[in-house]
């Protein structure tokens, strides 16, 4: 690696979601196998591992095992993060469980992701499972959906049965979602076909390969094109005589790029101001676009605080106390109707009441359910909330971070839902 | 890449910065935890920028087990004085005086595993109700499963099956009295993110990480320095090698590698074709295949 190379490398994150046995693991502990990302160290372990379980292969399933439940039952509890780079970028993967009881785990591991790998078992093809991960990666407004068909070693590596996957799931499953940008690849993970080098026993198959198709597919949304946000995370006020009358609303940019002598406006309030600069340490910035924490001071005082939300002039958030939205139950306790929970929302905190459940998705068929109102782990619903203050907001298709909240219960304290504003 | 797109590492920066505001904002005494390695020298690095011009907002605290390299002691007097913040030591051999916690006997004995006694004490001492580490998700397989912002109970305890899902950006640090917790604003880094990172802002480091020579003694296949911490065995001869340490901590459990990396761009260069984690150069993960999920469990970092 050139040092003027990995200086310049971006950044994927991904998510990858199947079912029980579907080889998940397998096949992330291949990619990082075949790309040279597991250490010897790392290698030896899992090596003495899979011996001493008596296992015909090293499982590399065994790398991404965390904890001794896991080992012990051979099963992925929580989402692990898992890292890997190439010449040309650094990935950041999710690796979410594909038990029916962990759905909030795939909702919590896609919240983050640009990207998510749906693997299907070449033996079985689509199944329910299948529908439910698709839905829930276009739900969390993942622009990019790849389908790997593994285990195609298990079926001769045949083409037809490979099409006829694909044909089900452009019939199927694809007229439900959202998504972009649907990418289809067959693969044995647990043999390396098509997983970071070309299979010699699909040459029926022309498209990239799993790792080459990570590599160049274009996954970051072009700031210029999202309204420009910026929730301000903390006032910045040094006490000290060189800095004596310095404000600085302190945040990380969530669309757009604001730049030195932007004319702005702040939410809730909708107080104008002009934009005097835009401070890092360190570097002189003219501007800051999606993703950079900066710190941005105005030309005027106003009164701001932790919460609020700069914008541009143009394209006002919408300024509400009532919202409708999708949310994905977490807790194992269920939704109370009419319930009050904390809401957190960019870097604002309010209460809120639950005024009402609209309707239930039946994530396996995929349809609306309007008599069933009871929301408990891991369903998906339609719910109306009412605040206690009101909230700059946006649709969360088209702001992933001014349109997501999470609801807190105020006596446990947990998270107890995501939330996605219609 | 396009003029509006982050570079990897300035999106790790960006993202570790928003963590570290979101500690501010959140909680009312936070520290950070500093063992003068390159990933807590990092993340107080992270906090200088985070909350420039002013101040950082919160103390650096050193969990001390007493068995430091002078070089790493004389590195955090000199950082500390830099960032213009706080220090608070806290001795282990304060908490084995007062019997709160034993001191480990025989041949592979560190006192490791005792800074959690020293660390949870200083947490109810000082009322912290959040510790920012430096832990990174790739270092080890039970970190891979934790949070940004880990919950623990109020015996300072971590429960992997019980975490709070941690969606968008969005970090829910409420809690209960007496509960707090572990923030690790460079979850997402790898060694060699930290590395690229220190040699693009052109971070200080302790001259420990650098290419030099030194008195060490192998054992397991590896360096140990001999500063009189360690009991050797007597088939364990000391001689002088051209090392350097990969991670930097208590002396008896940080192994030093034979190298002779003398810049940070020697260094990158190493890491990129080195085949062992640096963990591999820790014993305390050698313990057990969940020698650090037990730890982290019982209070640990």
């Amino acid at each position: 690696m050139d040092k003027a190379g990995y200086l310049e490398m971006d950044l994927l994150r991904f998510t990858t979601a199947g079912s029980v046995d579907d080889g998940k693991s397998t096949l992330i502990g291949r990619l990082l196998y075949d790309s040279k990302s597991i250490f010897d160290d790392q290698y030896e372990a899992i090596k003495d591992s899979s011996e001493k379980r008596g296992e015909e292969y090293v499982n590399l399933a065994l790398l991404t095992d965390g904890l001794r439940a896991e080992r012990e039952q051979g099963i992925t509890i929580d989402v692990a993060y898992r890292y890997f780079a190439t010449p040309k970028r650094k990935f950041i993967i999710s690796d979410t469980p594909g038990h029916i009881q962990y759905t909030r785990n795939m909702v919590t591991g896609a919240s983050t992701s640009n990207l998510a790998i749906i693997l299907i078992d070449a033996r079985k093809g689509v199944i329910e499972q299948t529908r439910r991960h698709s839905y829930i990666a276009s739900l969390l407004r993942i622009p990019n959906l790849v389908v790997c068909v593994n285990k195609m070693d298990l079926v001769e590596f045949k083409e037809e049965t490979y099409n006829s996957i694909v044909n089900d799931f452009k019939e199927n499953v694809i007229p439900h979602l959202d998504a972009e940008l649907v990418t289809f690849i067959p693969i044995s993970a647990l043999k390396g076909d098509n997983v970071v080098d070309a299979s010699e026993n699909m040459n029926w198959y022309k498209g990239e390969t799993l790792l080459q198709h990570l590599e160049n597919v274009d996954v970051i949304e072009t700031p210029e094109k999202i309204v420009n946000r910026f929730p301000v995370q903390y006032v910045v006020r040094p006490i000290s005589s060189e800095f004596h009358d310095y404000r600085g609303y302190a945040g990380r940019v969530a669309g757009g790029v604001f730049k030195r002598g932007d004319e702005i406006s702040v939410f809730p309030s909708g107080l104008r101001s002009k934009i005097k600069s835009v401070d890092q340490y360190n570097i002189v910035t003219e501007e800051a676009f999606s993703g950079m924490s900066v710190t941005i001071t105005l030309e005027d005082e106003l009164d701001i605080s932790r919460g609020d939300m700069i914008t541009s002039v143009e394209n006002a958030p919408l300024v509400s106390q009532d919202l409708s939205a999708t949310i994905c139950w977490l807790s194992e306790e269920p939704l109370q109707p009419n319930g009050k929970y904390a809401l957190k929302h960019t870097s604002k905190e309010v209460r809120c009441v639950i005024k009402n459940v609209l309707s239930k998705i039946d994530i396996n068929s995929l349809q609306e359910n309007f008599s069933d109102k009871h929301v408990a782990v891991n369903d998906i619903a339609r719910v109306e909330i009412k605040t206690t203050r009101p909230l700059a907001f946006d649709a969360y298709k088209t702001n992933r971070i001014s349109g997501s909240f999470i609801l807190i219960d105020e006596a446990s304290n947990n998270t107890v839902a995501a939330g996605m504003i219609l | 890449m396009s003029k509006h797109q982050l570079t990897h590492l300035k999106e790790l920066e960006s993202e570790a910065i928003y963590v570290l505001r979101e500690v501010a904002a959140q909680f009312e005494k936070p520290a950070l935890l500093f063992s003068g390695g390159k990933d807590s020298i990092v993340v107080s690095y992270l906090a200088k920028k985070a909350f420039w011009p002013a101040k950082i907002p919160f103390v650096l605290m050193h969990i001390d087990t007493g068995h430091n390299f002078k070089e790493a002691l004389d590195y955090r007097d000199m950082w500390v004085e830099k960032l213009g913040v706080k220090l608070i030591v806290k001795l282990v051999q304060d908490s084995i005086d007062k019997g709160r916690a034993k001191e480990e006997k025989g041949i592979n004995a560190s006192r490791n595993v005792l800074q959690t006694v020293t660390l949870l004490d200083a947490i109810e001492e000082l009322k912290l109700d959040c510790c920012i580490g430096g832990a990174r998700r790739d270092e080890e397989k039970a970190r891979a499963k934790e949070r940004f912002f880990s919950h623990r109970d109020d015996f300072g305890q971590w429960d992997p099956k019980n975490q709070r899902p941690e969606l968008w950006n969005l970090f829910n640090g409420r809690k209960n009295q007496g509960e707090n917790f572990r923030v690790f604003p460079i979850s997402n880094w790898t060694e060699m993110d930290v590395w690229q990172y220190i040699y693009a802002e052109q971070i200080e480091l302790p001259s420990l990480y650098f290419s030099h020579k030194r008195k060490v003694f192998v054992r397991d296949g590896v360096l140990y320095a001999d500063e009189g911490v360690i009991i050797k065995k007597p088939t364990e001869i000391t001689e002088e090698r051209i090392v350097r340490f990969r991670t930097v901590g208590d002396i008896s459990c940080t192994g030093a590698v034979e190298s002779t990396a003398s810049t940070l761009e020697e260094i990158i260069e190493e890491v990129a074709v080195t085949r062992t984690t640096e963990r591999g150069t820790r014993i305390d993960d050698k313990r057990s295949e969940a020698a650090m999920e037990d730890r982290k469990k019982s209070g640990y970092f």
